[in-house]
């Protein structure tokens, strides 16, 4: 996916756990259903942090990417 | 995802900086997972909550040979004066070099996303503590109200 698709981003770059997810959560929460949001985080837990937190919500996490020790998700909202 | 909530309760009874992080880390974490989080804070746990006192809990290094320390050193050593403020010190050094927010902040962000905070209330009775001492959103009961919490819990976690 493109940057240019997302309709928010948000850089968790630098925090580790529990921050990325909890602040993920907060712009999800912020955000209209349907609407994607871009999280950029460093935390080496928060593939599979911030996956299952997308999935116990009921969102959708669109596509992971890992490049140069950053991981990009793209989620959409549902709920 | 289901109709009802996922529901979690938590016994938070240690007053170590240490050991206030994770029963607010796992708070705040599952409360964003939409998990219904509640926390007893009992005994020495409930300076976390008090106003007074959470921003300044300390680290003992003494009969905690875990201590990371930058030479190596006896742990009897820690009965010395000045030891429990620089392992204290030493410890929030770690802690911001990871960005991890303050226990103030974290309780904070616990509050925010809903998560219930209990002081027990024996441990206000012989401390000498007030509601008025606790951080603004804290209830007050015991073990009864706790556990007709737990009873329905899916995690039941003692720190």
């Amino acid at each position: 996916m493109d940057r240019s698709q997302a309709n928010t981003i948000l850089d968790c770059k630098g925090l580790n756990c529990p921050m990325p997810v909890v602040k993920t959560k907060k712009a999800i929460d912020s955000m209209q259903s349907g609407q994607i949001l871009l999280v950029e985080a460093t935390d080496k837990g928060a593939k599979a942090d911030i996956t299952a937190m997308v999935k116990r919500t009921g969102n959708e996490l669109l596509e992971v990417e890992e490049k140069d020790n950053v991981f990009t998700f793209f989620i959409k909202k549902i709920k | 995802m289901g109709e009802k909530k996922k529901r979690m309760a938590i016994i938070a009874s240690k007053g170590t900086l240490d050991m206030a992080y994770p029963p607010l880390i796992l708070a705040s974490t599952a409360a964003a997972m939409d998990v219904e989080v509640g926390i007893f804070f009992t005994l020495y746990g409930v300076d976390i909550v008090n106003k007074k006192k959470n921003h300044s809990l300390k680290v003992a290094p003494i009969a905690n040979p875990a201590m990371p320390s930058p030479i190596p050193f006896p742990n009897i050593l820690g009965v010395l004066p000045g030891m429990t403020p620089m392992a204290t010190m030493m410890m929030k050094s770690m802690i911001k070099k990871i960005n991890w927010p303050t226990i103030p902040e974290l309780l904070n962000t616990c509050i925010e996303a809903g998560v219930r905070m209990i002081a027990c209330t024996p441990t206000l009775e012989m401390t000498g503590v007030n509601k008025d001492d606790l951080v603004g959103g804290v209830e007050v009961a015991g073990a009864g109200d706790f556990l007709d919490f737990a009873l329905d819990a899916d995690i039941s976690l003692f720190v």
